[in-house]
């Protein structure tokens, strides 16, 4: 079957005061229906730009630069915006990082749902009405009809984020990118959303691409995972045997500096340095200066191959193919 | 039928906290007297402008029911046909000051915030546009603004009139021409920092139009400091109003504004006739007095960066 969205080699590019930065470098991803793909890594990685360029909501000095994004068939970069906009909110979703920040403080509930409802479906308002309880019900916000009627500053972080999640899946999407959604809750919430999250996926079938820093939310949800770096993808396979054995230093530094395993009190594994700054990058390998098993080799810039059954940017994998 | 009573509480706390909203914006209104007190004057003066024809003693404007020989009398005087007394006194033409104030609030306030409202529509609008559009329109639209801002408001208003000529009509458009761009200025910069919320992406991520994400989503959250801009500039305007007919550049003089009847009252002043010229004088002060006080209070209020 093909996959319901194939990127290939997309790069976006910032121009700031400084330079060209480019904050996504050539990256290639994939999600099939049914599907929960991580994209992992640190603030500044390039994963969120990610998810923004294939909704194609990069805004000026921003811009794809090149790549192509094809979704269900069809390209999208490109697509004149308001073919876009069809897309975005009916078969693409989007759900944001901050609950606090994505719900419009001066509208209803009611209104807010019925407004995505109506904005791609010619439906009356009391059907769109209907629709949103019903999402308001499966998402396990109790007593919804009285709810509705609420607006976002009666609502607690958690309850948002369900609400957020609720409107982007209200026109059963067929990809919802995740933006973080969790990151900004209690760790409880955190596990009962991402429960909701994946029955809802599971059982529409819609496919999923989350985006998170981290790695115990991929280990838990996602099938398959894409571990970012300056702007590029540096380990992609299935996420139990990334989070496994992970191949690529980078991704053996992010699982050491979790604290769970490192079960014997010991000092923390960090990786030493900082990301390096997109503007400044130095040829090669991004990771070369934080990296043990950097090589002079490693001055020319390391392709993402096949490596056994999943992709690794490195000259010298930790694991054997 | 024994059907049990559910209680509806689910949908009772919900209205109290609504209600409790308003109720909080206004016990922090209230919060301070003097804002309260300005308030009071605010709807004194209010009502007397709008109940002006029903209260007034005297039409003002109908020049046949005033009687010359009643011209200039002090405040307290009877009039000569014996049927009224003049409390504020009368003015050249034997007008009855009471009267002539109240008509004479009318006109000011209606100049005041019907140019308050054009421009703060029109400013408004072009400002929140600009935020949203950004690029080439933004630039433009607030280089315009920054030219607009860089002449006096009484010169810009002293040329326009002086083209135009006199008229209510021709008053509003001056006063709109000088009061835009500070709208236009607050309104982007609302509107910027709204914009880049997430609810505002999230928006866009869910494929609404641009014209619906301006209107339903960026507008509404960009107002409160709209309406602090507001009440000051409706003083504003009342105030340049007053100075411009005071010039003798504003309304006709039929239909005297109080910036008119102070000027009216001017040449008496030094023979000891002061009534004519202060006692519409003291009209305007407490009028832009008591916009400016309730504006400050809604300030405060309305500004999220003081602590509450």
């Amino acid at each position: 079957m093909a996959p319901l969205l194939d990127v290939t080699n997309l790069v976006t590019e910032f121009a700031t005061r400084d330079g060209l930065l480019r904050a996504v470098d050539g990256v290639s991803l994939s999600v099939a229906r049914g599907e929960v793909l991580g994209l992992v890594g640190e603030s500044g990685s390039g994963k969120s730009v990610t998810g923004f360029s294939i909704l194609g909501l990069v805004d000026p000095p921003g811009r794809i630069a090149s790549g192509s994004v094809v979704f269900d068939g069809q390209e999208l970069i490109g697509l004149p915006e308001n073919r876009l906009r069809q897309l975005r909110g009916r078969r693409i979703a989007m759900v944001f990082q901050d609950p606090m920040m994505t719900l419009n403080p001066v509208l209803s509930i009611e209104t807010q749902m019925v407004e995505a409802v109506l904005a791609h479906q010619n439906a009356s308002k009391a059907a769109a009405r209907e629709r949103a309880l019903e999402m308001l019900g499966r998402v396990g916000i109790a007593s919804p009809a009285s709810r509705l009627a609420q607006y976002p500053h009666q609502f607690s972080g958690g309850m948002r984020q369900r609400v957020a999640i609720a409107i982007a899946l209200i026109n059963r999407p067929d990809l919802v990118i995740a933006d973080e959604p969790t990151t900004a809750l209690d760790v409880t919430v955190q596990g009962q959303i991402l429960f909701e999250m994946q029955k809802l996926v599971r059982e529409s079938g819609s496919a999923l691409i989350w985006i998170t820093h981290d790695l115990a939310v991929i280990a838990g949800l996602a099938d398959r995972v894409a571990v970012m770096y300056a702007g590029r993808i540096v380990e992609q396979g299935a996420a139990a045997e990334v989070l496994e054995l992970p191949a690529h230093p980078y991704t053996r530094g992010l699982l050491d500096s979790v604290p769970a395993n490192n079960a014997t009190s010991r000092r923390l594994k960090q990786i030493p340095g900082m990301t390096p700054s997109l503007l400044r990058l130095a040829p090669g390998c991004a990771f070369r200066e934080r990296c043990e098993r950097a090589a002079e080799r490693c001055i020319d810039m390391p392709e993402l191959k096949l490596h056994g059954a999943r992709h690794v940017r490195c000259h010298f994998p930790l694991v054997s193919a | 039928m024994s059907t049990m009573e559910i209680p509806l509480s689910p949908a009772l706390p919900q209205q109290a906290k609504g209600e409790s909203r308003f109720l909080r914006f206004a016990r922090e209104f209230a919060a301070s007297h003097i804002a309260v007190f300005g308030l009071a004057m605010l709807a004194v003066v209010i009502v007397v402008a709008l109940a002006a024809p029903w209260i007034a003693p005297q039409n003002p404007y109908d020049l046949g029911k005033l009687d010359l020989l009643d011209a200039r009398l002090p405040p307290g005087e009877k009039a000569g046909s014996g049927n009224m007394t003049y409390l504020l006194g009368t003015d050249g033409q034997g007008r009855d000051m009471l009267s002539a104030i109240m008509y004479g609030l009318r006109v000011s306030l209606m100049v005041g915030v019907a140019s308050g409202a054009i421009a703060l529509t029109l400013g408004a609008a072009l400002g929140v546009l600009a935020a949203y559009l950004g690029g080439r329109f933004e630039q433009v639209l607030m280089r315009i603004v920054d030219i607009q801002l860089g002449f006096p408001a009484i010169l810009v208003a002293l040329i326009l009139l002086a083209v135009l000529g006199k008229g209510v009509d021709k008053i509003i458009i001056a006063l709109v021409t000088v009061q835009w761009a500070y709208y236009a200025r607050t309104a982007r910069s609302a509107a910027l920092v709204e914009r880049n919320k997430d609810y505002i992406e999230a928006a866009r991520g869910l494929g609404l139009s641009a014209r619906r994400i301006v209107l339903r989503h960026l507008l509404p959250n960009s107002l409160p400091p709209l309406i602090v801009v507001a009440t000051v500039q409706v003083a504003h305007a009342i105030a340049l109003e007053a100075t411009l007919s005071f010039l003798g550049l504003g309304l006709p003089a039929t239909e005297p504004s109080l910036g008119l009847l102070i000027a009216n009252g001017y040449e008496y002043m030094l023979s000891g006739k002061y009534w004519i010229s202060v006692y519409p004088g003291v009209a305007l002060l407490a009028t832009i007095l008591a916009i400016n006080l309730v504006g400050d209070q809604l300030r405060d209020v309305l500004n999220p960066r003081l602590a509450r």
